[in-house]
């Protein structure tokens, strides 16, 4: 046999190029290191199929700032700030594994287990604040109206400036759902069917509160380039769009978007849940490796190598955050 | 110890930078000032500050937090360009693509 292969296949270090070290790297440095790379390579081609839908609908892709705004325990409109605190996380986290791998150089078992303890947290706080910002937008802020064309119609008045602002369904419709149309539910109906949540007012409804309210106008989908703000329609053409109302949506999932074209919300739930879950792998392998430094495993290996190898990939999770932030709230 | 003391020096000068980056970011995302909205080359301004910016955190996490800056040189380049070239390619033929789309299909749509 072993005249076949170049390297001795009876030496138990061979799956690790038995021992040999190509630029100084360890096979398992440089291997995790391939990975991102292979890694880095799937998460830009998801940017990118982004980037392809956002300059094909360039003129009715829904404004980001105008999607993410809630802060938890805060009431109001604060667009950006909690996704910056994420990212502010994400960022901390990053560097307290910095920290994690300059200790076990050191071979200073309690500090080490101490900053991999640190970094577990904060990867914690952020796939909660994830989820967080998940629950919001499947929720949805201010409500709206798809029309039998499949665009998007939100409610806006003006102030006393002239400027307009969205205003929420549950504020010019009153009352509960009048149509006497009931959730569907295994009590009340097929036993083997489900439905999903219903609007919480009827189509009707909604046009007819729409008529008894002048103030109110409609904002289309539809962005002016000049001054890329969405279009608002007169009294009169709202009136004609919202005679096309065929469905109330409330929220965003895969099929109907409050916001606007529902792929951007198919995105924003493909691209961040990725993300999310490369974050709950990176916080599964840091709770393996913080037990074994706890057990002294690599202080009887003699080097801690291994934190350096996951601390890779903790930060490979942070290097795509910097970037689907960028592209999914800023730009 | 000398050394790791500079070490750790580099890591809060860095976590600095990446801090003041992500502000200035945030504070022009909330901001929007026309001039760097609504101007540009190719796309806003603004896109482009977002864009360089983020190249630069970019490069401060890969070179610092994941220590290229001590990998090896053609090693360091055997990942960073197979990136590079590949996803401004990548980019490049995509986005383009996406471009043409929008000539293509937006005057079929009735607002």
């Amino acid at each position: 046999m072993e005249a076949d292969i170049a390297v001795n296949s009876d030496n138990k270090e061979t799956w690790s190029g038995g021992g040999a070290k190509p630029f100084g790297a360890s096979y398992g440095k440089m291997m995790m290191w391939f990975f991102i790379l292979s890694d880095a390579l799937t998460f830009s081609g998801f940017l990118a199929a982004y980037g392809l839908t956002r300059f094909k609908f360039i003129d009715s892709w829904p404004i980001a700032d105008e999607v993410f705004t809630h802060v938890p325990f805060f009431h109001g409109n604060y667009p950006m700030y909690y996704v910056a605190f994420m990212t502010f996380v994400l960022i901390v986290s990053s560097v307290t594994m910095v920290l994690a791998v300059d200790a076990g150089h050191k071979m200073q078992q309690k500090k080490v287990a101490l900053y991999m303890f640190v970094t577990i947290i904060f990867g914690l706080i952020f796939v909660g604040s994830q989820a967080w910002e998940w629950k919001t937008f499947i929720k949805g802020s201010y409500g709206a109206v798809k029309t039998s064309d499949n665009k998007i119609l939100q409610f806006v008045k003006a102030d006393a400036k002239g400027n307009f602002h969205q205003v929420s369904l549950a504020s010019f419709v009153d009352g509960h759902r009048v149509d006497g149309r009931e959730q569907h539910s295994k009590k009340n109906g097929l036993w083997f069917e489900g439905e999903k949540t219903i609007s919480q007012y009827s189509v009707t409804q909604v046009q007819q509160a729409f008529k008894n309210d002048p103030s109110l106008q409609i904002r289309s989908e539809q962005i002016n380039l000049d001054t890329k703000q969405k279009v608002i329609l007169s009294r009169d053409k709202s009136e004609e769009q919202l005679e096309k109302a065929s469905q109330v949506v409330e929220g965003a999932n895969l099929h109907v978007n409050e916001y606007g074209n529902p792929i951007f919300a198919d995105f924003f739930f493909f691209i961040t849940g990725f993300h999310g879950f490369h974050v709950f792998s990176g916080i599964v392998l840091n709770i393996i490796i913080f037990f074994n430094v706890i057990l002294g495993t690599y202080e009887k290996r003699g080097h801690y190598e291994m934190v350096e190898k996951v601390g890779l990939y903790w930060h490979f999770v942070d290097l795509v955050w910097v970037f689907v932030f960028t592209f999914f709230y800023l730009v | 110890m000398g050394a790791h003391a500079e070490s750790n020096k580099r890591i809060w000068i860095v976590l600095g930078i990446l801090t003041v980056i992500t502000a200035v970011e945030v504070g022009l995302g909330i901001a929007k000032p026309d001039s760097l909205h609504l101007n540009g080359f190719g796309t806003s301004w603004l896109n482009w500050i977002f864009i360089i910016l983020t190249l630069a955190k970019a490069y401060y996490i890969a070179w610092a937090f994941m220590h290229l800056e001590g990998e090896k040189k053609w090693f360091r380049r055997s990942l960073v360009w197979t990136a590079v070239f590949l996803i401004s390619y990548l980019l490049f033929i995509v986005l383009f693509e996406g471009g043409y789309l929008y000539e293509t299909l937006a005057p079929l749509i009735k607002w």
